[in-house]
């Protein structure tokens, strides 16, 4: 490992997104620490899978800087770049699985890419993937299109894992999973991030994943961080969009 | 403990430990796989074989993995095999890959003979399925269109329009420059070969007649179905794997009717006025190239045009156009609706689109050949 200044994994600072006149993110900074899984909340619409984009490198950004790893990532040149892109794993809010390929396939694709092992232990590895995300070995001779919703983000969240990333990136990871099947995951996520020291960075409106998977949450509005703690603090806080969100009749439904 | 990972093999009294050491992670995953095949070797040399890991560094799924891939093989061989020294943090991992099971069976059946006729006999029965879902979509489109006759307010207007640009007036560029080639180049053979026996003139002839009845409205019918068949496919084909074409059955609607008619419709009627418009192209290229290089000028040219072509050949030619368009159209959304799930599903169709559109588009022609033949036009 290199140094790790002041712990943060991903550092943003200041950047501004722009679609035509539309100003989506407005001079934002955010720090992810190593090690913590990060709940990215906000209202619809207010550009949380645009954050996510941004960092990932989707989405041109107008101004601002990323780090992350330690790596600027606009001053990096391919090679950097790719060696941070092998190091994280995103899930996208529809999976994005490779509809052109089974699953097994689509969970070897990138261990096919970056490392060079043998079929067996790569069989046997996208074998232990999906039972980490609660799937039968059966599933993995199945192509996309005959999956349910939830098991093609099971099947995604086996893919971003593929490679043992130090982040993944998770764009509402329990949305369309029942709430059995979510709170699982959220348990999953946990585990995961203990025993890999996974840091996680996870959009979501779950608010059970907020109260039982997240160390800390950050909260977007008008383009800002409006609010960034503890989900004690996110309760303290007076801003009228969070009073609402941790003080509606769904939250107090999941505090009991 | 940054180095290469290790795996070192220790007698310890009747027993034996094998200290794995080092970062067991999936960077040198082919190392460890190398290592783990040979501390397998050991299996049943000692009575008492435990693996100790307490000198792990870093270990992930990879690693984990293998550790119990050793596991398993060692105790496998008769002797019953432990994990020690497992930290806190990684026995849920440890715990997580225990649960594996054996290796999965492998994707596709290998090739065989048995195999390969299955494939051809399919294929064969889907060249029938094709022509039945063909006519069953030509009736669904008149049963449509007879619908829309007796309740007129079903008509979708704005969106035939829509296509009909589309398909037409955006096709205009392509399609007038495309035949006004071939139009210069059928003049300018005619006129090389026609003047070695000294028949220039009847280059005139040949082209009005060529352009008129067949190559007009072939080359543009080709044109179309490689334009505009192969989006109504790939529209549809989304449409239908986004479930757009489902919504819309559950809210009432007939898909023919919203999205096959106007579609259909527009085709029809921009197929003439294209091949019309081809013909014409194709006339003054020709018109041009002899003027320019066989030396027929353009009064010469319009006399012997004349004469040589009669409004039977236009009409032969004209008719032709939208039924040819019906036929593209018609496999065109047939191809669409038949798309699966996935992104290859759907280029596979919209390249059956192109292909079978035209292969139709030729066989019409030839149909139509016969026809006018044995009525003598």
């Amino acid at each position: 490992m290199g140094p790790q200044p002041s712990d943060a994994i991903i550092r943003v600072r200041d950047i501004t997104v722009q679609f035509g006149t539309n100003r989506i993110l407005d001079g934002l900074n955010l720090d992810v620490k190593r090690g913590e899984i990060l709940g990215f909340v906000g209202p619809s619409g207010s550009g949380k899978s645009v954050l996510t984009r941004t960092i990932i490198g989707l989405v041109p950004k107008l101004s601002g800087s990323i780090e992350v790893f330690g790596v600027d990532l606009d001053a990096a040149d391919a090679r950097a770049r790719r060696a941070v892109e092998r190091r994280w794993g995103v899930l996208f809010q529809q999976g994005a699985l490779f509809s052109s390929l089974t699953v097994r396939q689509n969970i070897q694709f990138p261990v096919r890419e970056y490392l060079n092992l043998s079929q067996r232990l790569m069989d046997e590895i996208t074998i232990a993937k999906l039972g980490m995300v609660g799937l039968k070995p059966e599933v993995a001779h199945r192509f996309p299109s005959e999956l349910s919703g939830g098991m093609i983000k099971r099947v995604a969240l086996a893919r971003a894992l593929a490679l043992d990333p130090e982040l993944v990136f998770l764009d509402e990871p329990t949305s369309g999973l029942d709430p059995i099947g979510a709170g699982d995951f959220d348990e999953l996520v946990r585990t995961l991030q203990r025993t890999l020291g996974l840091t996680v960075f996870m959009v979501t409106h779950d608010l059970d994943s907020l109260y039982t998977a997240c160390d800390r949450i950050a909260v977007l509005g008008n383009g800002k961080i409006i609010a960034a703690g503890s989900i004690a603090d996110m309760q303290a806080s007076q801003h009228p969009w969070l009073r609402q969100y941790f003080h509606g009749k769904r939250a107090r439904a999941v505090m009991g | 403990m940054n180095g290469d990972p290790t795996l070192e093999p220790i007698a310890q009294g009747n027993g034996l430990a094998l200290c794995a050491a080092g970062p067991w992670i999936a960077r040198f995953a082919p190392d460890l796989e190398r290592i783990v095949a040979d501390a397998e070797k050991l299996a049943g040399s000692r009575p008492n074989i435990f693996i100790d890991v307490s000198q792990v560094s870093k270990l992930d799924t990879f690693g984990a993995w293998l550790i119990e891939r050793l596991r398993r093989s060692l105790t496998q061989g008769g002797v019953e095999a432990k994990i020690a020294g497992l930290s806190v943090n990684y026995s849920s991992l440890v715990d997580e890959v225990r649960r594996v099971k054996a290796t999965p069976a492998p994707d596709a059946s290998p090739v065989s003979i048995t195999g390969m006729l299955d494939q051809i006999g399919r294929s064969v029965a889907g060249v029938g399925a094709t022509l039945v879902s063909l006519i069953d979509m030509l009736g669904a489109v008149l049963a449509a269109s007879g619908r829309v006759l007796i309740r007129p307010k079903g008509f979708r207007l704005t969106s035939t329009v829509h296509h009909l640009e589309q398909v037409c007036w955006r096709a205009v560029p392509i399609v007038v420059l495309i035949t006004f080639l071939i139009g210069c180049i059928i003049s300018q053979q005619g006129i090389f070969h026609f003047r070695k026996f000294g028949a220039d003139i009847f280059v005139v002839d040949m082209l009005g007649v060529l352009v008129l009845r067949e190559i007009g409205v072939l080359l543009v019918a080709i044109m179309v179905a490689g334009r505009s068949g192969s989006a109504y496919t790939a529209e549809l084909g989304s449409m239908k794997m986004r479930e757009e074409i489902d919504a819309l059955r559950t809210m009432g609607f007939d898909p023919i009717e919203v999205l096959i008619l106007p579609r259909m419709l527009a085709l029809v009627l921009a197929l003439p006025i294209l091949a019309f418009l081809g013909a014409m192209a194709a006339l003054y290229g020709g018109g041009l190239v002899a003027w320019l290089y066989g030396g027929v000028d353009p009064d010469a040219f319009l006399l012997r045009l004349r004469d040589a072509i009669s409004i039977d050949h236009f009409i032969v030619g004209i008719i032709k156009a939208p039924v040819m368009a019906a036929v593209i159209g018609i496999v065109a959304c047939v191809e669409g609706l038949a798309v699966q799930g996935s992104a290859e599903s759907l280029g596979q169709h919209t390249t059956s689109s192109v292909v079978k559109g035209i292969f139709f588009v030729i066989v019409m022609d030839g149909v139509f050949a016969i026809f006018f033949a044995s009525i003598g036009m």
